[in-house]
């Protein structure tokens, strides 16, 4: 056995189970659970006249079927606000069953449960409702122009309106020697983990207690929502989330519609009762993420230095607002990067729309902002005939400027100042990986052959680590195994290595003997969820904490049992030693046997533990008045602010000169997330991230026909990069830590996918010799800008 | 209206199991919820995202497009079957982990099923072929690399240990019980 330590790239603990097939996720749980499935709106917009359940009361397996006005309680009224925010004036969230109006196609409209899932599709199917349809609202176009809207009692379509100024911003772009406007675009997309939703309800009758399962990011706050919800004594509710396959941000968004009626029903049904999204579900009534429209006025001196910024973006958040506006707020802030953008301001406007709600998808709002400040970056370096990297470079936020205090205010309602970082470093480090300097003598050697290639490069920093807190329960059990509990999920991140790493290393154990547990609130109640980067950094502190609690107490004990001052005493493979005197040890497990005083002896370990084998004397309490039993310990980590991670991508591309082809022939990566605590996790973060914006750049988008109608639900229609479309990424690390936390740690999760639309825009740019303002790109999108540009045509 | 039922030998992994279906119970629902065999994943349903791959008869198809009455008498091998001999992790399944091939584990059983066949039959792949033999397999947590990296780590294994070859966890012939 050996003691592995915090940063080493030992293989994940959760892998054997994983590849042999033995995990268990949501729809692999609940054998014999009564199934649910829905009837949902196949209209974007329309008021339901009829909802007919006869034909479906039929069918051979049907145990029932409910619509809105079979809903009570709580249960009936709108589905939690979650983020409130002063900016969203008029939010508005869905009922659980549509309540006489539809407002996206997906939205749930009927509940069915049956013996199975087939048998329950067959009743949705015999299910008539009738719609009178209502005009739809479709694009932020249609939003902003509020010719119809998509809620009765908010006319101009607008959810939420925002403005952050820093400085006179008008004056400085006014006054500035160069000034450049700019119109810039994403487009919708989604997250689109390979597992869908789910979720699996067991009431107990006779002990009146709930346990639920769902695949979720958050189980704590699932548990709580239930709570209120079923009006069930919170500490009768228990929220697990076993196996996720994939979140990726949409996973936190709860209670879902179907989380709240799927345990509602069985605690009627007095059943198990299981949904299991299916793929098409998971399109049409999940949640989308992206579609913004930005406009950028920048004002700016010789060398390309900021002197004024104002953007003003429109967002697109669907029909309902349950996540509040934190898409659009960290898109507001996170768009600034690396750069002081001299004034800044910055206004948007959130818009209802006839679609699926939108909610955060990794990256949450900074590719578009990212897109939209590296967009302008690249045109001020063209405007001026500068390089690219250098306009960049002469904005940067130096190291000696940290912390650096952007004036504004950030997602968690915290001043954004950034606490860390090596700006120049990294870029320098970028350059040389892909080799920046030499590029333009390829490029021109490329030409030469008739090949059309191109690079590019975008910088982002990303705020990681929001708040409020995460917690963590160490236990040392009498056997000296080590058992760690956190309340945060786990959705493919290697939670259970990378804990087990940090509470190794604090307490002096071989990784093999640390279990880890994360979403399960049976072990663990209070915690907020994993999303923003926050894991690592909020549990992986938490974790520390309550390990080195445990460590001082067993220490404090061993040195009591060795008759050393504990300053003596270290920990090396699960023993504790005095330094230096070879023999005089004791193994963590006795430790904890000592720990707790017993009355019975149930076996011969215990019998070393009852008061009459241990205690300080008859005048001492077995458990003294500031101890507890147990060599146990539970911490919190709650951080002044978010800490800031950072990073420069850059691509070379080559574009096909007939068919516009996209292919990527190199990605490069430096990133800056602090200390690492798994090297090799931390790369596997990167390289998914950059999958996800090769995707985003080049293939995935979110298609709706002018009715509402989402025209490409299926994995056949909606092009994720297989294989063959994702380039092998080439990586090199900072690690500047953070001041903030104890273990000096950024989260890692989100920052590979965040460049990703800018740094392919630019180095599509480059090879072709075309402005691209607006990602996704296709082949024959890039065709027709090839047109547009020469209108005889050389494409 | 209840449904005919239809009886249907399968050889899963070695076991043989007779079940009565319905003539529409897709593969992937008779495997995971008639045998208990919920290794093999269900992503998308319309046979694109690969995660329910599994090996009839030797050859890596999608079991959300096949009934499983219309594999009657056939020879399934799930990830659960891609087990080495002694019961332990098989050789593409300890590749995966080696080389992190995975991170959520969804979609990885397909992915053990489809090299499982593919390192059978091309035992000593290029980075290229390795990359094109997972090319019907969707991933969204690793993109790909460490899993093209599982993939000639796999064929390393299977060289230095001669088989590749699923095994079952119980002798051919063995009755299991259906639903």
């Amino acid at each position: 056995m050996t003691t592995r330590l915090f940063g080493e790239p030992i293989a994940r603990r959760e892998d054997p189970r994983l590849v042999a097939g033995d995990g268990r996720f949501l729809d692999d749980l609940g054998a014999g659970a009564l199934a649910a499935a829905f009837v949902r709106s196949p209209h974007a917009h329309a008021r339901i006249v009829d909802v007919d359940v006869g034909g479906a009361l039929d069918v051979d397996g049907l145990v029932a079927v409910y619509t809105y006005e079979d809903l009570d309680g709580r249960v009936a009224e709108p589905l939690p606000l979650l983020i409130p925010h002063p900016s969203l004036h008029a939010p508005r969230t869905a009922h659980p069953l549509a309540n006489g109006v539809v407002r996206h196609v997906g939205e749930p409209v009927a509940m069915v449960v049956a013996s199975d899932r087939y048998v329950a599709e067959d009743a949705c199917d015999r299910v008539l409702v009738t719609y009178e349809p209502l005009p739809p609202v479709v694009g932020i176009d249609a939003a902003l122009r509020a010719e119809h809207a998509v809620h009765d009692d908010v006319r101009d379509n607008v959810a939420a309106h925002m403005v952050q100024e820093v400085g006179d911003t008008r004056a400085a772009i006014a006054a500035a020697p160069h000034r450049l406007e700019l119109e810039l675009q994403i487009e919708r997309s989604a997250s689109m983990p390979l597992e869908g939703k789910g979720v699996y309800a067991r009431w107990d009758a006779a002990d009146r207690s709930l346990r639920v399962y769902s695949s979720t990011q958050t189980s704590t706050s699932v548990r709580m929502a239930l709570a209120a919800k079923l009006g069930v004594p919170v500490d009768r509710v228990e929220v697990v989330a076993p196996d996720v396959g994939g979140g990726f941000g949409v996973k936190i968004v709860h209670p879902w519609p179907e989380e709240v009626l799927v345990p509602w029903a069985a605690i009627r049904l007095g059943r198990e009762v299981k949904w299991v999204e299916d793929r098409r579900e998971h399109f049409v009534s999940s949640a989308h993420e992206r579609g913004q429209q930005h406009k950028v006025r920048v004002g700016f001196d010789d060398d390309g230095r900021l002197l004024g910024l104002e953007v003003e973006f429109l967002h697109d958040n669907g029909a309902y607002t349950p996540y509040g506006i934190i898409v659009p707020i960290i898109t507001s802030t996170q768009l600034l990067g690396p750069y002081k953008p001299g004034a800044y301001r910055v206004e948007f406007r959130s818009l209802y729309t006839n679609t699926v709600i939108v909610t955060p998808y990794r990256g949450a709002g900074r590719p578009q902002g990212v897109f939209a400040m590296e967009r302008t970056m690249d045109a001020i370096a063209e405007r001026l005939g500068r390089d690219r990297a250098e306009v960049r470079e002469v904005n940067f936020i130096r190291p000696d400027e940290m912390p650096y205090d952007h004036g504004l205010i950030f997602q968690d309602g915290r001043p954004l100042i950034y606490d860390s970082g090596d700006y120049p470093a990294s870029l320098a480090k970028l350059k040389k990986l892909v080799g920046w300097e030499e590029f333009a003598a390829e490029r021109e050697q490329a030409r030469a052959e008739g090949r059309r290639v191109g690079i590019g490069l975008a910088c982002y920093v990303e705020g990681t680590g929001v708040g409020p807190y995460e917690g963590a329960h160490v236990r040392v059990e009498t056997n000296g195994k080590v058992v760690v509990a956190t309340g945060l999920t786990t959705q493919g991140q290697g939670h259970e290595t990378v804990f087990a790493q940090v509470a190794a290393s604090e307490l002096g154990v071989p990784v093999e003997d640390v279990a880890v547990v994360t979403g399960d609130t049976r072990r663990f109640k209070y915690a907020v969820g994993t999303f923003a980067s926050r894991a690592a950094v909020m549990s992986g502190n938490a974790v520390a904490l309550a390990a080195r609690k445990v460590r001082a107490k067993a220490l404090r004990i061993a040195g009591e049992a060795l008759e050393v001052d504990p300053a003596d005493l270290e920990v090396v493979d699960g023993v504790v030693r005095v330094r230096g005197v070879p023999d005089a040890e004791i193994p963590l497990a006795t430790v904890a046997v000592l720990a707790n005083p017993l009355r019975y002896a149930f076996d011969e370990q215990a019998k070393q533990a009852t008061q009459f084998a241990v205690g300080g004397g008859a005048e001492v309490p077995p458990v003294a008045d500031d101890d507890e039993p147990g060599l146990e310990a539970t911490d919190y980590y709650s951080p002044v602010r978010s800490t800031f991670a950072n990073g420069v991508h850059a691509a070379v591309v080559e574009t096909d000169p007939d068919t516009a082809e996209v292919k990527i022939l190199r990605y490069c990566v430096v990133h800056d997330c602090g200390r690492l605590i798994n090297p090799r996790i931390v790369e596997g973060q990167i390289h998914g991230g950059v999958a996800q914006g090769v995707g985003g750049a080049l293939y995935e988008r979110i298609v709706y026909d002018e009715h509402g109608q989402l025209l490409n639900a299926s994995f056949m229609d909606f092009l994720m990069p297989y294989a063959s479309e994702v380039p092998t990424v080439e990586t090199d690390h900072l690690e500047t830590p953070s001041p903030l936390n104890p273990l000096g740690i950024k989260g890692a999760g989100e920052a590979g996918v965040i460049p990703g639309a800018a740094v392919f825009a630019a180095a599509i740019s480059d090879a072709e010799g075309l402005w691209i303002d607006r990602m996704p790109i296709s082949p024959s999108e890039l065709w027709e800008l090839r047109r547009q540009k020469t209108p005889e045509g050389d494409a | 209206m209840s449904e005919d039922l239809h009886q249907t030998r399968l050889l899963v992994n070695g076991v043989q199991h007779t079940v009565r279906v319905p003539a529409r119970r897709l593969l992937a629902d008779c495997l995971r919820h008639d045998l208990g065999l919920t290794g093999t994943h269900v992503g998308c349903e319309h046979g694109v995202c690969g995660a329910c791959t599994v090996l009839v008869d030797g050859l890596p198809m999608r079991s959300c497009l096949l009934f499983a009455v219309s594999v009657d008498g056939a020879e399934i091998t799930t990830t659960e079957g891609c087990r080495s001999a002694d019961g332990g992790l098989g050789p593409v399944q300890r590749a995966f982990m080696e080389c992190h091939g995975l991170q959520c584990g969804f979609c990885t059983p397909g992915f053990v099923t489809t090299v499982t066949a593919f390192i059978r039959d091309h035992p000593d792949p290029t980075e290229a072929e390795a990359r094109e033999a997972i090319g019907g397999n969707l991933c969204r947590c690793t993109g790909y690399q460490n899993i093209v990296a599982s993939v000639l780590r796999a064929a390393e294994l299977v060289g230095e240990e001669g088989s590749g070859e699923p095994q079952g966890g119980a002798p051919v012939g063995r009755e299991g019980s259906g639903a």
